[in-house]
């Protein structure tokens, strides 16, 4: 019994260490800004993790949840500097609701940048609905597992979903579903490649450059291709993923957001 | 007999100025090109040609290139730094303010200055540090924390600092100094801060100062009138300086790029041309008086500061006279050839896509044609180029700069209330093309590229300057923030934010060999000999690499 306890304490203070230890190096990363009012993607990151756990009890998945208040504006009048801002948060506002939050450095960076860009994050209200009915669409319906996959099941042709929910606004996941193409990533587009020795692959590029690229195919391997290397290298617009505005009534597609909002990965 | 002078000069060279004058004299930085082995300034000379008269490199054996070592920053910054090299020690900085001397030819360490700028200071776009100056036995570098610090070359330690700026107020330095004569020239870096810019001399000897000029004229002062409306945004306007300058000893004249006026994206509240801000300035080099200026963009709307690198070129025109020149590659997006005399516009003409101007009148000044609002300006904030060293080789009489093609961002100007110490940029910025992209991407890179293809492409451009013609273009899918070196072998060696490191033919533009280093190249390549053996040196990530021919 006792033996438990000390292993769970221990392990606990691991992973306390390593988050502190991923912490400061995101901090020494994120003071590559390369110029002012610009943000990191990983901050942002960071930031909409962050929010999407704690901040939206109170402010809501679409930052309007306070009567008065609409957070994706990203401008504060009692804050009007990115500095003043992690004073705000790191104090809360004395006499109100907003309470003192204990972050560090660079989850308070990440929460500026996500708060000052969160407006072209967030555009619309996007509606959320049941967890349960979302995920019930999601293997039925929606047949989404064909491509996407959640943990260990489902397809890894698409992007991995396991921590979309910490990943993504609402109102991202609800034009996702609405408008893949124009939701798309631009790395996360179709390619198609035949080697010049004639072997095709056709999959879902991860990365490029000027003389490579690196693709997963549709066996679901990882290929690095070597340009000068193919006959034909094709890059598509076109998502692969289906528009589920029409296939979905809007209580469903608030359902699909629901479950896809409730997926954060191993932190469940 | 001429060889025997040769030889008697070189060993007096060696002997004399290490017990007499200290090693680097100023004789030395002016005759820069007659010792290719030593790099003695920022862009290698005072023409800022970043140009090397070794030869030893070819396109026939280049493929023989090998790492001979590797230097490792604890700085998880982006390395900017142009390293110096004197006989056989390189010195160079890491971020934000630490100055290593090294063996040149093993990468083994001499000595470690460590500099630690007060947090006070807040640099807008990373606490950077892009090299040193030197004289003597003194090397000078500028800090994060806006201090001017000289340095033993031998010892590593301090022996004076100076306060240039008050780093609260959001004064930096980034760049590195430019010693002239017995001066050590700095600019101070702001301009999203709301600081009015200057450009300043210090004894190299004692760091009292010698002159100071102001980029933004002040009440009564030839230029004061262009920001007009008789308020305070002179200022705060900004124009910043925070690249090295160059220099003609001829006409004594020293010439430097000025930053963007603030705040940034909103001229509405600086109503004018806002001089010198988007200038170039020439100034007296003994007194920092204004010769004359040349700007390329009135009343800038776009973040487009005139940071570049002067590069001075002579040319022999058709009827034998010698024109004195500078070639100029903006972030605007056009290119500029300028009478380094008088500062009269010769020539100019875009080099990537640009719809803020239709083009330049007689005299230089860009026809503006403002797009509506929600419509893409081409180039975007980061410009077509920006402050990468470009390169003109005196062998192919080409200039050479790395471009961002088809890129361009969405300008939504605000008002925005000057606050001492706090960002003055006045609105925002977005990139076109991408998907989900926030309001400005971040120039430093992660390992996936996973925004620029379709927000823009980066070029090496050759450019003909007696036409402006676009000679040959080497293309890149990510766009590029290394600057370029060429050789007198007709090489050309750069890299980009894939991390690979380039020899291209600068003939043509051919790839002829090519590596990679795995992290982002933000600095410019130099080169060097040691024990008749000739290097070059390029910073990616957060390493310095050394190449070298294969023994």
């Amino acid at each position: 019994m006792n033996r438990v306890l000390v292993t769970k304490t221990l392990s606990s203070l691991l992973s306390l260490t390593l988050t502190i230890v991923v912490l400061t190096q995101q901090s020494l990363i994120r003071a590559e800004q390369e110029h002012a009012g610009s943000y990191a993607q990983a901050d942002i990151q960071i930031g909409l993790r962050l929010y999407s756990g704690t901040c939206t009890t109170c402010h809501g998945p679409n930052g309007d949840l306070v009567p008065g208040i609409d957070l994706r504006t990203g401008e504060f009048e009692r804050a009007p500097s990115d500095p003043q801002l992690m004073e705000l948060i790191r104090n809360g506002i004395p006499g109100t609701a907003m309470p003192p939050g204990e972050y560090n450095e660079a989850e308070l960076t990440g929460l500026v940048a996500y708060l000052r860009t969160m407006g072209d994050l967030d555009p619309t209200d996007a509606a959320v609905g049941n967890v349960a009915r979302g995920q019930a669409l999601y293997n039925g319906k929606g047949d989404c597992a064909s491509c996407h996959r959640i943990g260990q099941t489902g397809s890894r042709l698409g992007p991995d979903l396991s921590n979309v929910g910490a990943n993504r606004t609402a109102a991202l996941l609800e034009s996702a579903l609405v408008d893949p193409t124009g939701s798309m990533f631009p790395i996360n587009r179709p390619v198609r490649v035949v080697t010049q020795a004639g072997t095709l692959y056709e999959g879902r590029r991860v990365n490029e450059d000027t003389y490579t690229v690196q693709l997963i195919d549709q066996n679901e391997r990882l290929r690095s291709l070597e340009k000068s290397s193919l006959s034909e290298f094709t890059v598509m617009d076109e998502s692969p993923m289906p528009a589920y505005g029409t296939m979905f009534n809007s209580q469903e597609l608030s359902d699909v957001v629901a479950y896809l909002l409730s997926l954060r990965g191993l932190e469940n | 007999m001429t060889r025997h002078i040769a030889a008697i000069t070189i060993t007096s060279l060696l002997a004399v100025p290490a017990l007499v004058e200290g090693q680097v004299t100023y004789e030395r930085i002016l005759n820069a090109a007659d010792e290719p082995e030593n790099w003695l300034t920022y862009s290698g000379s005072y023409d800022s040609q970043r140009h090397t008269g070794l030869n030893q490199i070819t396109a026939d054996n280049v493929t023989d290139l090998e790492l001979k070592w590797v230097h490792q920053a604890d700085s998880l910054q982006a390395f900017e730094t142009s390293p110096l090299v004197v006989d056989g020690i390189m010195y160079l900085t890491e971020a934000p303010n630490t100055v290593v001397a090294l063996d040149a030819k093993l990468g083994r360490v001499f000595w470690v200055y460590e500099y630690t700028p007060s947090n006070e200071s807040r640099p807008c776009c990373g606490a950077v540090n892009r090299g040193l100056g030197i004289l003597g036995d003194t090397l000078f570098m500028a800090t994060l924390d806006a201090n001017l610090i000289a340095i033993d070359i031998w010892s590593g330690q301090p022996i004076w600092m100076k306060d240039v700026a008050d780093p609260e107020l959001g004064y930096a330095m980034t760049l590195a100094p430019l010693v002239l004569k017995d001066k050590v020239v700095v600019g101070v870096a702001g301009g999203e801060y709301g600081i009015r810019g200057f450009i300043a001399a210090f004894d190299a000897e004692t760091g009292d100062e010698s002159w100071r000029f102001y980029t933004i004229p002040g009440p009564g002062e030839p230029g004061h009138e262009t920001w007009e409306g008789g308020g305070d945004a002179w200022e705060h306007g900004g124009a910043s300086v925070w690249l090295t300058g160059s220099y003609d000893p001829e006409l004594n004249l020293t010439y430097w790029g000025i930053g963007n006026p603030g705040p940034d994206w909103n001229p509405d509240q600086r109503p004018g041309d806002n001089l010198y801000s988007d200038c170039v300035v020439a100034l007296d080099a003994d007194t920092g008086e204004l010769k004359w200026y040349f700007q390329f963009t009135p009343n800038d709307d776009y973040d487009f500061d005139a940071v570049q690198i002067p590069v001075l070129v002579d040319y022999t025109s058709p009827n034998g006279q010698t024109l004195k020149l500078m070639l100029w590659g903006n972030r605007n997006g056009f290119f500029y050839v300028l009478d380094r005399e008088g500062g009269r516009f010769v020539s100019g003409s875009p080099y990537v896509d640009v719809n803020w101007a239709e083009g330049l009148d007689d005299s230089g000044r860009p026809v503006e044609t403002p797009q509506p609002a929600g419509s893409p300006t081409f180039p975007g904030i980061f410009g077509g180029t920006n402050w990468y060293s470009p390169s003109y080789s005196p062998s192919t009489g080409l200039f050479y700069l790395s471009a961002w093609e088809s890129y361009g961002a969405i300008m939504e100007p605000a008002e925005v209330e000057y606050q001492p110490g706090r960002i003055f940029m006045g609105g925002r910025t977005r990139p076109t093309g991408v998907a989900g992209a926030p309001r400005l991407p971040g120039l430093g890179r992660g390992h996936v590229n996973n925004w620029t293809a379709e927000a823009g492409r980066g070029a090496v451009k050759a450019i003909d300057p007696t036409t402006g013609q676009e000679m040959w273009k080497f293309e890149m899918t990510d766009v590029t923030t290394s600057g370029i070196l060429t050789t007198a072998s007709d090489l050309l060696f750069t890299g980009g934010r894939e991390g690979y490191f380039h020899a291209l033919d600068a003939t043509n533009g051919e790839l002829l060999w090519k590596t990679t280093l795995g992290g982002m190249i933000a600095n410019g390549p130099i080169a060097y000999g040691v024990d008749g053996n000739q290097f070059v040196a390029v910073a990616a990530g957060n390493g310095l690499f050394v190449f070298g021919l294969r023994d």
